[in-house]
């Protein structure tokens, strides 16, 4: 049933004097967007002249470039200009990297690369249409290697190295301890350990990437509009990598954006590749990136490998924790990683008090794409094995999760409590969110159905996670990853400076500013109730920009949108900003009122004075007063038009030398708890209740803290249930539409009850913390619980999908038709490790003598192979040739080259071939047996492929059934060639399996935007 | 059915919104960028250009099309609907857009055109539209940031301020 949204009841009912903040006001942000007028970054116009750029991009995980001919893509029409790495590289140096280790990350890859999806040239042309013709001609020539996937075979003695230089694909291997928890260890009554390994996923936004960048060489200097988020710690890093001075690089956000969850993080080093695209050009360059690029090679979270042990009292009690986490990076160390292993460390006790802590944390490179930012942050990863843990402790000692986790969570009055790490955990009371979780039976009604579920024997589990969210991040947290005496040469970073200003112009009207760079989260509608209070205004006359300029605003290193750092940090400077412009105004006012200024009300829209005399005027026209009459203003006082605030965390000090460091400034909590039932026969979990307790601290708009709260609940069922960025064991991506990565819709994602628990922090301004990532941190492994608890089945591996939970459910696969009436084999092929592979008979009237010479005439092949363009005889066991081939909506021109092997005539025979094209390789082998029989003859084949490049990433769902149809028809062709008189007209249109058409017909539904 | 040359650009006539509109376009070229960057109406967004996102959908003649499946070159002569004209006739904005904001049912809002679009055209034809409708019609949209409850929530209600408004001409009678 449908809920109606649950907004925090207030405690007092609204009255004139009620402040705008912890209200649900409506958001100024939305009818610009809801009549489609506001500007995202690809309905900005762009400079005259600007060219459009097409990346050119690598079909396989790790090979070596060995050459990139463009003069076919530079004749083609509207195309001006083909950029490789190497001219990329004249004018930039590699990206910096937070380790020390010797690797080379550039924008466009020189030489090497190393996931599927880098760049390896950028094509520029008149529009994105041609752009993307030129990009087509561009042809690489590579030399593939062996591609690593698994982070753990990454580590092995002799494992391919992705960078020869660094000697490792470890990049970063540390060891932390803290407390004694040698001793805890050997002095527990139990060690409970579990072994994890946590997939890779995003949470990917709908609108891409996008950016205009422009060299202007007078000033020798670089202007970006970009949808780039923060942190504007890249900022240093791309100046950097441009080879500039920072102030040199300016870069521009866009009105709006359209969602980011961390990930447009990920679009610097396009506005590298695309600065020094203008400078070689001469012009503005353009790139709207696409769902493919966005999928395959944008960012993506870090899969995870860890192993956790806990020392364990006999009662239930935590004393020690020993973690060993393997953080599967991708193919480079890209900027702000290692961040996403590091960004917990403070809080790897979870909502526990756990004194004695062993940590282990590598960072490792794989043929993968880069990792970075995504909603949650290193979140997911540790509660997943954290509360996993719990569960599995619960079940060992025979007792209920709830009481573990109530025996070992930190007590409400050891706040503010110092973890064994280092973390500062500013406020909570993690009992009370437990106990609002328990009120109104919930806890009980989920057992009672699971009781009422089981009954009928069906599948019914119960799941429960409780995790601190860390929100505003220290600067300093990632610098974790180097030793204390590399920091100390290095110099100490710690700190997050939140910035806001609040001005007045000429007609008294108020203006805010902050570098927040939101995407959707209605900074502007909180900005608007904070400055209203502090000035007694509507929020409504407020105008709030969130427009960040870096050559013309007020910004720091930690500006931008990530680790929940608005309603903490960014509300909270702008509440100062508003602070110190009332008192200064507050002053002129006690000035012009002749009384005190502790005597001066701000309230309606007028200043006024309490006191003896009671006087007030329009705050319009008091507030106007700098700006035209300043000879009225006391004595030696400067005018009042803007106030800037930067304003940080005092509790924010960088690492200290026994590695202790408050990785995050403020710590909120979540108690999640569900109900899911599983369906044996479909494996679909179907979560049937889900509740969420917050304390996100004081709520600034209770609405949105709840859009916030579904928000990173639905990203988080994705994860949970349905989104992998999937890669083949040769590391060729398979995830490339959102067919392939299936984000839920509304008919997937429930309707939750979210409750709040608010205990102030005493660190923020406003005593608000972080909210919006929490879900991504605990649903997960809620959910995770609750299977495990329905199954009684341990290894829980997300996602969830119907066919992990059919191999979870032990079901077994129903015995495939047996084919029946002639009892003959069908042939072995010699490998056995394809992607795809099938096999099939077709029956030709006329003896295999006449069938067997078609396989080596030329005129014969070119008719019969669907899609032939062209074929030359190399030799007669040898062909090559151009074949048009089309899976899905990827079609392209393949050169093909065909051998002939163990050919005993005229039995059989084996084809081994490999196809190459822009959309992709491919390799495998077809093996047929000519059978004689009464009637002609009996041919049987057998065959195999492997498919790598965008026409897996985009295909992979449709392989198996295009290539069927396409050996069917090159049978069908070659018995029309043999004996035409005989032979069924072509089925490649008109007659399509069953499965294909089943298939065809999901893809129509989806497409035209229901269920069909 | 005329000729088309694939080099060149074609014209084409749209009623965009009961505006008569005219631009170019190769016959390559997406309705979504035909829209967008020949006619400057950039209220339709694109999320994925093949199909699945929903963010690019349009009425075409009534109906709700994926326009970034769509040529511009299949579309001449035919009456296009956007986000852009679903607002009241006096620019404020429609029932279902105030719906949507009164529930905060958007947040970056780069999704909610097609999603509008959808849902604008599905209440005109089945105005008694429940939740597992409403779901069943949003499984052909993404949405990321809002989690799905609060857009069902202003579907919901613009239906039922929708049907009542259908109801209060017979209401009134003859007599009133």
């Amino acid at each position: 049933m449908f809920a109606a949204p649950t907004n925090t009841p207030r405690t007092t009912p609204i009255t004139p004097n009620t402040p705008w903040l912890g209200r649900s006001v409506e958001r100024p942000e939305d009818a610009a967007l809801l009549t489609g007028s506001q500007r995202f970054m690809d309905d900005l116009g762009a400079p005259p002249g600007t060219l459009h750029a097409a990346f050119v991009r690598s079909p396989h995980p790790h090979a070596r470039i060995v050459k990139i001919d463009t003069a076919q893509a530079l004749q083609c029409p509207g195309v001006h200009a083909v950029i490789t790495g190497a001219a990329i590289a004249a004018f930039s140096r590699p990206f910096v990297v937070g380790v020390k280790a010797p690797m080379e990350h550039r924008s466009v890859a020189v030489d090497h690369v190393r996931y599927q999806g880098e760049p390896v040239a950028i094509v520029l042309g008149d529009t994105p249409y041609t752009a993307e013709d030129g990009m087509a001609l561009v042809d690489v020539t590579y030399e593939p290697l062996t591609a690593i996937v698994d982070p753990q075979d990454a580590m092995d003695d002799g494992a391919v190295l992705l960078h020869h230089e660094v000697g490792s694909n470890v990049v970063a291997d540390r060891h932390f301890r803290y407390g004694d928890p040698e001793s805890a260890f050997a002095s527990a009554a139990h060690t409970i350990s579990i072994d994890i390994c946590y997939p890779r996923n995003s949470v990917t936004p709908i609108e891409c990437y996008g950016l205009v960048a422009e060299f202007h060489s007078g000033s020798e200097s670089y202007e970006v509009t970009s949808n780039f988020q923060g942190p504007f710690a890249l900022h240093p890093v791309m100046a950097l990598a441009l080879k500039i001075p920072a102030n040199r690089l300016r870069l521009k956000s866009p009105p709006a954006s359209g969602g980011s969850f961390g990930t447009k993080q990920g679009v610097f080093p396009y506005i590298v590749a695309c600065c020094v695209a203008s400078r070689i050009a001469g012009r503005p360059v353009k790139w709207i990136e696409d769902r493919l690029e966005h999928l395959m090679a944008a960012t993506s979270a870090t899969n995870r490998v860890t192993m956790l042990r806990a020392a364990v009292e006999a009662d239930g009690r935590i004393t020690a924790l020993d973690w060993d986490q393997i953080d599967d990076c991708g193919a480079y160390l890209r900027a702000p990683e290692p961040a996403t292993i590091y960004r917990m460390h403070g809080n790897m006790t979870g909502a526990y008090d756990i004194r004695h802590l062993a940590i282990r944390n590598r960072n490792v490179l794989t043929n993968k794409t880069p990792s970075g930012l995504v909603r949650g942050f290193g979140g997911p990863q540790v509660y997943f094995a954290l509360e996993r843990l719990i569960q599995k402790m619960a079940l060992q000692l025979g007792r209920e999760p709830l009481e573990i986790i109530r025996k070992n969570l930190i007590a409400a009055d050891d706040f503010p409590y110092r973890t064994a790490s280092g973390g500062l955990y500013d406020s909570g009371n993690y009992q009370a969110a437990l106990q609002l979780a328990e009120d109104d039976d919930r806890i009980e009604r989920l057992q009672q159905r699971q009781r009422e579920v089981r009954a009928v024997g069906g599948l019914y589990g119960i799941g429960m996670a409780a995790i601190v969210e860390p929100s505003i991040s220290n600067m300093g947290y990632i610098t974790t990853v180097l030793t204390a005496e590399e920091r100390a040469a290095a110099g100490p970073k710690g700190g997050a400076v939140a910035t806001a200003s609040v001005s007045i112009d000429a007609l008294g009207s108020i203006s805010a500013h902050i570098s927040s760079v939101p995407q959707g989260q209605g900074h502007e509608t909180v900005i608007a109730q904070v400055v209203a209070d502090g000035l007694g205004l509507t929020p409504d006359t407020i105008t709030v920009n969130t427009e960040l300029d870096t050559g013309r605003d007020a910004w720091s290193v930690a500006s931008g949108n990530y680790s929940s750092r608005f309603a903490g940090a960014v509300a909270g400077a702008a509440k100062m900003a508003t602070d110190r412009l009332r008192s200064r105004l507050a002053d002129i006012a006690a000035a012009h009122f002749d009384c005190d200024n502790t005597d001066i009300t701000f309230a309606d829209g007028t200043i006024g004075a309490t006191g003896s005399a009671i006087k007030s005027m329009p705050f319009r026209r008091l507030g106007a007063t700098s700006h035209w009459a300043q000879s009225t203003l006391p004595q030696g006082m400067e005018p009042v038009i803007r106030e800037t605030v930067f304003w940080s965390p005092d509790v924010l000090a960088p690492p200290n030398a026994t590695d202790e460091i408050n990785s995050s400034a403020a710590h909120g909590f979540v108690f999640d708890v569900c109900g899911v039932e599983i369906d044996r026969d479909t494996g679909r979990v179907r979560v049937d209740q889900y509740v969420t307790v917050h304390d996100a601290g004081t709520l600034l708009h209770p609405a949105m803290a709840d859009g916030q709260v579904r928000g990173g609940f639905s990203n988080a069922l994705g994860a949970t249930l349905y989104e992998h960025f999937s890669y083949g064991a040769d590391g060729s991506f398979q995830s490339g539409t959102f067919a392939d990565y299936t984000v839920p819709t509304a008919a997937e994602v429930p309707d939750i009850e979210i409750l709040h628990v608010q205990t102030p922090s005493p660190i923020t301004p406003l005593g608000a913390k972080g909210i919006g990532e929490g879900n991504c941190m605990s649903t997960p492994v809620c959910i995770a619980n609750a299977v495990a608890d329905a199954l009684g089945r341990e290894d829980i591996e997300l996602p969830l999908t119907p066919s992990r939970m059919f191999e979870l459910l032990d079901n077994q696969e129903p015995p495939k038709p047996v084919a029946s009436g002639n009892g003959l084999e069908r042939p072995t092929l010699r490998r056995a490790d394809y992607t795809v592979t099938g096999h099939g008979e077709t029956h030709v009237p006329v003896a295999p003598e006449t069938i067997w010479p078609q396989f080596f005439d030329v005129q014969a092949i070119q008719s019969i192979v669907p899609g032939c363009q062209s074929i030359e005889e190399v030799d007669p066991y040898h062909f090559k040739g151009q074949v048009n081939l089309g899976v899905g909506i990827v079609k392209g021109l393949f050169d093909a080259d065909v051998r002939m092997e163990d050919v005993v005539e005229p039995k059989s025979l084996c084809l081994i071939g490999t196809a190459n094209g822009p959309l992709g390789s491919s390799n495998g082998e077809a093996v047929v047996v000519l059978i004689p029989d009464e009637t002609g003859t009996r041919i049987r084949y057998s065959y195999g492929i492997n498919l790598s490049g965008k026409a897996a990433a985009i295909g992979g769902r449709m392989i198996g059934g295009a290539t069927k149809i396409l050996i069917n028809e090159f049978f069908r062709r070659l018995a029309a060639r043999v004996a035409p008189e005989h032979t069924e007209p072509s089925t490649l249109l008109i007659k399509v399996p069953d499965s294909i058409q089943k298939l065809w017909r999901s893809i129509c539904a989806l497409v035209q935007g229901g269920r069909s | 059915m005329p000729i088309l040359s694939a080099g060149q650009r074609h014209k084409i006539t749209v009623t965009l919104n009961g505006e008569e509109r005219t631009g170019h376009a190769e016959p390559r070229m997406l309705l979504s960028d035909f829209l967008r960057h020949e006619l400057g109406a950039t209220g339709t967004h694109v999320g994925c250009e093949h199909g699945v996102c929903g963010a690019c959908t349009i009425k075409l003649d009534g109906q709700p099309t994926r326009s970034c499946l769509t040529l511009a070159v299949q579309v001449d002569g035919s009456q296009l609907e956007t986000v852009e004209g679903l607002g009241a006739s006096d620019g404020s904005l429609g029932v279902l857009q105030d719906c949507f904001r009164r529930h905060f049912a958007l947040q970056c809002g780069f999704c909610t055109a097609g999603i509008l679009m959808s849902l604008d055209t599905y209440l005109r034809d089945q105005p008694n539209a429940g939740e597992d409708d409403l779901r069943a019609l949003l499984s052909g949209h993404i949405c990321r940031c809002t989690g799905y409850t609060p857009i069902i929530a202003a579907a919901l209600e613009a239906a039922e301020i929708l049907r009542a408004r259908e109801l209060q001409p017979e209401q009134r009678g003859p007599d009133v």
